[in-house]
């Protein structure tokens, strides 16, 4: 396919024949620069592709290729023969080629990323404390009438984010209200107190588990739809287009959102809590014997307001945070697909999180406080 | 050449059963830069979609070097479309990937080259769009004229026959669509490809088009096709003279 002829002194000719494209196998320029090597550095290399057959773009990066190594042993290349086409692509690709645009820079020293962790660490913080600070800002003015409450927008989110939800929430609700009796009744049976299921249940359901059950489910489904949304919005400049009408974003789609769902989630809690007793009913009157008007008497003896005071309490704090962490990752995303992505994993991770540490504190906070 | 590249016979076009164009009829030469023209609205893209095989027509054929597109199975359809390159409005670069692994992207799966090999040709052809050295860029990083620069490296990576563009000047300065425009006379010449492009910029039409069909978004067909400076001189159609002259008709 490659072949050196010298014709005259100081001239050589490399010929190139049959067909040359990526389907080929082709010779490696290393190989055409060794077979050069055992020629006289002065002679000129005129190119024949008369012979070629077929070529694409891979014979023309070759010859790139071979011209700038030819180049930087200060031998000359020859393309004058070549088919237009080629001449015409190897001009067109070598216009720009010393344009000297600045390439990116390397990798930085270790110390450098180090440092760059910390404060990118630093300025997330900040811009978290400042957005919490924003939204508060916005909800307040539009509950106090500065800004204008979005009614349909409110109604649209509370509907997509509560209603919506109960399906999802039944089920994981009564499944969990399942499991609880289920781990209870195996150690309960023991000594046959087989009817404290109910409280188990009842008290664990109302104090705990469907307050965080509930805002698992909707840090899934509802924080990352706020940051799905808004960051698409981002992503199309959609939020600039609000900005430009002089109508703040933050009370435009972010204090509906965040209302919403603070509404949503305390309703959505005492269902669960409801849904779960029922989960533990089936477990004690299905398989433990004890009757429903039993278990029913026993649940109510269990469990006081301040119970599910304090799971309610739990849950509308829980969806604050959901809320908070779905739009400030919607609103903080970059402007492009993964970006939005990203935004959305980290929407959920971050509720998660703060559902969980939240939680901690508040049990503690409510065991000091005797409730 | 017995056939043309690309021959439209018959084709209607539909969303459900709003009909957007009907009998279409019209032939693709080789090495052809092909216009397709037309007011807002009148299906331009959506003819477009059809070509790259995109959408199915409602009715009638499409055939690409002798294979109508819609009557062989996937597998030959998807041989056929990989000839063929598209530069979508906005670059449609993949965001999360470098403009390097956007266009080896292809070459990857399609071909049995090496890394080293595909990164070569991934340089060369960003170079041949004048974006050498941008290898290791992401699409935010880089301007909207370069995206689409960087979208046609993409679309020649396969080095295709023939070259979709759909609003290649749209969104652009005039001098980086003139650029643009200088582009793809050069890549038609070099590369031998076709060139279909769907556009309304009258000076993109004139300089580079050597045929055309016109789209009439009201009576929903074609009603012009040739070479768009003929069209101008001799077409009588009131409607391509207002189009090619701005809504300017001379008494």
């Amino acid at each position: 396919m490659l072949e050196f002829i010298p014709v005259e002194s100081g001239r050589l000719i490399l010929r190139c024949s049959a067909s040359w494209t990526r389907d080929d196998p082709r010779p490696s320029l290393r190989v055409a620069l060794d077979e050069l090597h055992s020629f006289s550095a002065d002679d000129v290399v005129a190119i024949d592709a008369s012979g070629l057959t077929c070529w694409d773009s891979t014979f023309v990066v070759f010859l790139r290729d071979l011209d700038k190594a030819m180049r930087a042993e200060n031998r000359a290349l020859d393309c004058s023969a070549l088919p237009d086409g080629i001449r015409r692509l190897l001009a067109l690709a070598n216009e720009t080629e010393n344009a000297g645009v600045a390439r990116r820079n390397t990798r930085p020293g270790i110390l450098t990323r180090l440092g760059e962790r910390v404060l990118a660490f630093w300025s997330a913080a900040t811009d978290m404390l400042r957005f919490v600070g924003e939204v508060l800002l916005s909800v307040v003015s539009v509950l106090a009438g500065r800004n204008p409450m979005r009614w349909r927008e409110l109604a649209f989110q509370f509907s997509s984010s509560g209603p919506s939800a109960l399906p999802i929430v039944s089920l994981i609700s009564v499944l969990i209200g399942l499991v609880l009796a289920f781990v209870g009744a195996v150690q309960l049976r023991h000594f046959g107190a087989e009817i404290y299921i109910a409280d188990l249940v009842a008290l664990g359901m109302s104090r705990e588990m469907g307050a965080m059950m509930t805002a698992i489910i909707v840090a899934g489904r509802t924080g990352a739809a706020f940051a799905a949304e808004l960051g698409s919005m981002q992503a199309n400049e959609e939020i600039d287009a609000i900005r430009t009408f002089g109508i703040d974003p933050m009370s435009f789609l972010v204090a509906p959102r965040v209302l919403a769902l603070s509404l949503a989630m305390p309703l959505l809690t005492l269902y669960s809590d409801l849904l779960g007793m029922i989960g533990g009913m089936l477990v004690s009157c299905g398989m433990m014997g004890l009757s429903v008007s039993e278990y029913y008497h026993q649940s109510l003896q269990a469990v006081g307001l301040v119970d599910f005071g304090v799971g309610l309490l739990k849950g509308s704090i829980f969806g604050v945070l959901i809320a908070l962490a779905g739009c400030m990752r919607g609103m903080q995303s970059g402007r492009n697909s993964a970006a939005v992505g990203k935004a959305t994993t980290s929407a959920v991770v971050t509720s998660i999180v703060a559902i969980v540490v939240a939680d901690s504190i508040l049990t503690v906070l409510y065991d000091a406080l005797g409730w | 050449m017995a056939g043309a590249h690309i021959q439209v016979r018959d084709l209607t076009m539909a969303y459900g059963d709003f009909v957007i164009q009907h009998d279409l009829n019209f032939d693709v030469n080789q090495r052809d830069i092909f216009i397709i023209m037309g007011g807002s609205g009148c299906g331009k893209s959506t003819l477009l979609r059809h070509l790259v095989g995109l959408k199915t027509p409602a009715k009638g054929s499409v055939t690409i070097d002798e294979v109508d597109v819609w009557a062989v199975g996937p597998d030959e359809r998807d041989a056929v479309l990989r000839r063929t390159g598209m530069l979508f409005q906005s670059g449609a670069l993949w965001s999360a990937m470098t403009l390097a692994e956007n266009i080896a992207l292809p070459l990857k799966r399609y071909t049995r080259l090496s890394a080293v090999e595909i990164r070569d040709l991934a340089a060369f052809k960003l170079a041949l769009v004048g974006l050498a050295g941008f290898e290791d860029y992401y699409p935010s990083e880089i301007s909207g004229g370069m995206k689409k620069r960087a979208g046609l490296a993409r679309a020649i990576a396969l080095d295709p026959e023939i070259l979709f563009f759909d609003e290649p000047s749209a969104g652009l300065d005039p001098i980086s669509a003139k650029l643009l425009d200088d582009l793809i006379l050069e890549l038609r010449d070099s590369l031998g490809a076709t060139v279909v492009v769907v556009t309304h910029e009258l000076a993109s039409i004139f300089a580079i088009g050597n045929n055309s069909v016109f789209l009439d978004a009201e009576s929903r067909t074609m009603i012009a096709r040739g070479n768009p400076t003929e069209l101008l001189k001799h077409c009588e159609d009131s409607r391509v003279q207002r189009f090619l002259r701005r809504g300017e008709i001379d008494a």
